[in-house]
């Protein structure tokens, strides 16, 4: 994985002591918080319904076991002993004190890591596939790409104050495991007739109260291009983006009130100048990038059979692992979604435990998924019985990846000062209310999210939840037919919300209409595809 | 009634002006009436709270309830770690904020 050269070091300590001199200076009263939020929101620190909250970034999801055990140890010594792994493969601590927080920063960047453009209207962490370098299914490992546009996105001076917050997704096969289409720009690192290597590049998508799919603006940028592109992208967003009203300042606005062609065009003439300007940056970057990324020594004839004798093992690989590129490897996630968890939550315990396993069984590297579960990528088949037995004695062992309990939560009004209504506790019941039926049930994803933001996905769920505040109530509003994969869809509500324990009801109503009526090997998705929204909603109302 | 509600500046718990001083416990509050603006201005410059506001509440025999559940959620802790809140042996802490 990547590791900082003295460039990036001395950026993230420098920005370390510029942060440590500001919360002086407010702690004495030098500046007042108006002064003082923006510059802590540019640290990741923000003020949430019952302390101070940090937001750490995770480059595309990717962690060394040091990295990790470094979060777990954040998480006892700053925090209340856990932390809550997020949707963007970003990890939050909840109960933060404004006079600790340059001292977690250093002892981030004293393992290469930061908080640095996790709030405000920026170029965000960049996102990956959590199975890049060992899916089998991928044209290139995507997270050199992903790098090379973190280190251009990072105190890009003409894009720290964007219009709005900016996300961006990179992937590189088919299988889109990174909700791409649902970013503000969504990159598919593609192979063209001829062999060579291109960007696809998606822009205008994202949830929140206006959901769009992204529509491919360009579908292969040649390579030693993509900066230059993303740089028109970004650009053009920059000069219309509208700046008046917060609610239509996304760039998904933009081009869907310009239309995808005329947007392209602008893109297009500005890539033009652009390409006139040498910016891009040397492809010697880009390859030196790669040399971090390589492929891990891995063991050449390793033993490509499992042991299948224990039932709970067995159980737990057909739900939880995923064929690698390398025989006699898996890719193993470990799901953060106990029946009746919180969804995303990980003590330090269990984080210093994940963390040790990566290192011994994983050429020690991690990933966070944007489904708020950890991957160990690079697990030998012959060990894999060794390491879920260590995830079995520490809650970890959860075998309900992509079934109805493995459930994408927001933090929801328990802990976010935007939220509308709870979002973990209706998780917390739903897992309850279908435990022992996962399997009959399938493959479905559903997703909570408590209040319009859509922190939690409830527009790619093929299940989704929003909480909505209703005359000082919370209601729950019920939607079907989302997906956030190769075939992007948007879910559509049903109709009138629930209460809390009504919105269970539904969800138990539309998997049960789902289970009578499905055909051999239809998901609850492809039954709700087919047959439409009608019966469906008869089912759930009526 | 009126009630005033902020952050400490150093924690960022969660705080309730008791007509004297900040306290972090709700049922501390008191009625401030029309003296909101004022009393906001004085403790903000002082530092002895941030990013405080004036909210409403009512009083019943079980104390100071916020009228809306947010506010009741930041005067327990989260609901769904009862062993973080103010009150983590009563079991019946939740109901409260619902």
């Amino acid at each position: 994985m990547y590791q900082y050269d003295t460039y990036d070091q001395a950026m993230v300590d420098a920005r370390v002591e510029e942060f440590r001199d500001q919360v002086r200076r407010r702690l004495a009263g030098h500046i007042t918080e108006d002064q003082f939020k923006p510059l802590r929101l540019m640290n990741g620190l923000y003020l949430q319904l019952h302390a101070y909250m940090l937001r750490v970034a995770v480059p595309y999801g990717t962690l060394s076991g040091a990295q990790m055990r470094m979060l777990g140890d954040i998480a006892d010594k700053y925090d209340r002993g856990y932390g809550h792994f997020t949707t963007r493969q970003n990890i939050q601590y909840n109960w933060i004190k404004l006079e600790d927080a340059p001292d977690i920063l250093a002892d981030l960047a004293s393992v290469e890591m930061h908080a640095i453009q996790t709030s405000g209207n920026c170029i965000r962490n960049t996102t990956s596939d959590q199975y890049a370098g060992a899916a089998a299914d991928e044209v290139v490992d995507p997270r050199p790409y992903a790098e090379l546009i973190r280190q251009w996105s990072t105190f890009h001076p003409e894009f720290s104050f964007l219009p709005r917050k900016f996300k961006m997704a990179v992937i590189a096969s088919d299988t889109d495991r990174a909700a791409m289409r649902l970013h503000d720009i969504g990159i598919q690192i593609v192979r063209n007739a001829a062999g060579e290597i291109g960007a696809a590049f998606y822009v205008g998508g994202g949830m929140g109260r206006t959901p769009m799919i992204a529509p491919c603006i360009n579908a292969f940028v040649p390579i030693d291009q993509m900066i230059t592109y993303a740089e028109a992208c970004l650009r053009v967003y920059n000069r219309h983006g509208r700046r008046d009203n917060k609610y239509k300042a996304r760039i998904k606005i933009l081009v869907h009130e310009l239309g995808k062609d005329e947007y392209t065009r602008q893109v297009e003439a500005e890539f033009a100048h652009l390409l006139t300007q040498n910016i891009e940056p040397p492809l010697a970057e880009l390859e030196r990038i790669k040399g971090f990324f390589a492929d891990p020594a891995f063991e050449v004839g390793a033993p490509d059979v499992l042991d299948r004798s224990d039932p709970d093992f067995a159980l737990w690989v057909d739900n939880n692992c995923l064929p690698h590129k390398q025989p006699g490897y898996i890719a193993v996630t470990i799901s953060l979604k106990p029946v009746g968890g919180i969804p995303g939550d990980a003590t330090g315990e269990q984080i210093r435990v994940m963390a040790d396993l990566a290192t011994r069984y994983s050429f020690d590297e991690l990933r966070v998924t944007h489904a708020q579960n950890i991957v160990l990528p690079h697990v030998r088949k012959a060990d894999l019985y060794a390491l879920w037995q260590v995830l079995d004695a520490n809650g970890l062992s959860t075998p309900n990846l992509d079934q109805i309990g493995d459930i994408i939560a927001c933090p929801g009004l328990d802990y976010c000062s935007l939220a509308n209504a709870r979002s973990i506790p209706i998780a917390q019941k739903i897992s309850q209310r279908f435990q022992g039926r996962e399997q009959e049930i399938g493959e479905l994803k559903l997703k909570i999210s408590g209040c319009i933001n859509a922190c939690g996905h409830h527009h790619a769920g093929h299940i989704g939840i929003l909480g909505v505040d209703r005359k000082g109530t919370e209601n729950y509003q019920l939607l079907l037919g989302g997906c956030e994969g190769a075939d992007t869809s948007l879910g559509q509500i049903t109709g009138p919300g629930f209460d809390e324990d009504g919105i269970v009801d539904a969800v138990q109503r539309a998997t049960d209409f789902y289970l009578s009526n499905k055909q051999d090997g239809e998901r609850f998705l492809d039954t709700y595809r087919r047959l439409g929204m009608a019966p469906f909603k008869e089912a759930i109302y009526g | 009634m009126k009630i005033l509600t902020g952050n400490d500046l150093k924690t960022g718990a969660v705080t309730w002006w008791d007509g004297v001083q900040w306290s972090l416990h709700v049922e501390d509050a008191v009625d401030v009436g029309d003296h909101a603006e004022t009393i906001l201005a004085r403790e903000s410059a002082a530092r002895r709270v941030n990013a405080a506001y004036a909210i409403d509440a009512t009083r019943d025999e079980q104390g100071v309830r916020p009228a809306h559940i947010k506010e009741r959620i930041r005067a327990l802790g989260p609901t769904v770690r009862p062993d973080l809140t103010l009150k983590p042996a009563d079991p019946d802490a939740g109901n409260w904020v619902i």
